[in-house]
């Protein structure tokens, strides 16, 4: 029987496509995790994922308190929908969540990107997702490194052990 | 567990090296471990290595090294490359930090 063999995952090329606070911490997360275990990483942000890395709004990012079946009450009972659509109310649940995940040291999105790429990963913004929301350069954070095709990721993700993730 | 003599030190240590007994570490084992991590041990690495071993118990970040007023977060990568949270901690001799950030 052949013995099996893993290779170890060394590089990871994430792509966040969403802009809901849990999707681009999940990226973000899995990005840091990376970094922190000494692998490559590389973060490509695409449709609203591109929030994440626009100066004005990534520190503002929400989670749906409406069409969210895991959002509870505090307490855990379900939260009603409707209650979901009174305005200030997804801004508040995000603020709350925000400041519940301060406290686990999960920083805020533009401290984390700072921290990303102190340990060497790198972030891209997708140029064709920019055209769509007429965004430049200009309105991106400077953590970007570069904004790239999907082409230039493709090539940039190859390699022994590598992997890519869709969050 | 396994036994490994450290700088001349008999030491129970887990799988991947941590000693089971943050309380048997000294300097001269710091040095040795980090050697086989491909690490001098600077005064630098050390002062870090202290408030590692100080703060062994409060859920140690990569952002609470950071914040600690003695390096910064790049600085920490850069004395401990390829891992700067489980390398120090192996280093400072406390246990292997079951930390996501």
């Amino acid at each position: 029987m052949a013995e099996k063999k893993d290779t170890q995952v060394k590089k990871v090329a994430i792509i966040c496509s969403k802009a809901n606070l849990e999707d681009v911490y999940a990226a973000l997360v899995m990005a840091n995790g990376a970094v922190m275990e000494g692998m490559e990483a590389k973060v490509f942000f695409t449709f609203f994922g591109l929030d994440a890395i626009t100066k004005k709004r990534m520190n503002k990012l929400h989670t749906a308190t409406v069409g969210n079946p895991g959002m509870r009450m505090p307490g855990g009972l379900p939260f009603p929908t409707l209650l979901g659509t009174i305005p200030g109310v997804e801004a508040g649940v995000s603020a709350m969540m925000r400041s519940q995940m301060d406290k686990l040291d999960i920083p805020p999105v533009d401290e984390f990107l700072d921290m990303i790429t102190a340990g060497g990963g790198e972030i891209y913004a997708c140029k064709l997702a920019m055209d769509m929301f007429k965004l430049t350069k200009e309105d991106l954070s400077d953590h970007v490194q570069d904004v790239l095709t999907v082409g230039d990721f493709y090539a940039m993700a190859g390699g022994e052990g590598s992997q890519i993730i869709f969050t | 567990m396994a036994q490994k003599t450290i700088a001349g030190v008999n030491l129970e240590v887990t799988e991947d090296g941590y000693l089971e007994d943050a309380s048997q570490w000294n300097e001269e084992i710091a040095k040795e471990i980090a050697k086989e991590e491909g690490i001098e041990l600077t005064d630098k690495h050390f002062e870090v290595i202290k408030f590692i071993r100080e703060n062994a118990d409060s859920g140690l970040t990569i952002r609470k090294v950071g914040k600690s007023g003695i390096v910064d977060i790049k600085g920490f990568y850069e004395l401990f490359p390829g891992g700067p949270l489980k390398i120090s901690t192996k280093i400072a001799g406390i246990k292997k930090p079951a930390s996501c950030v």
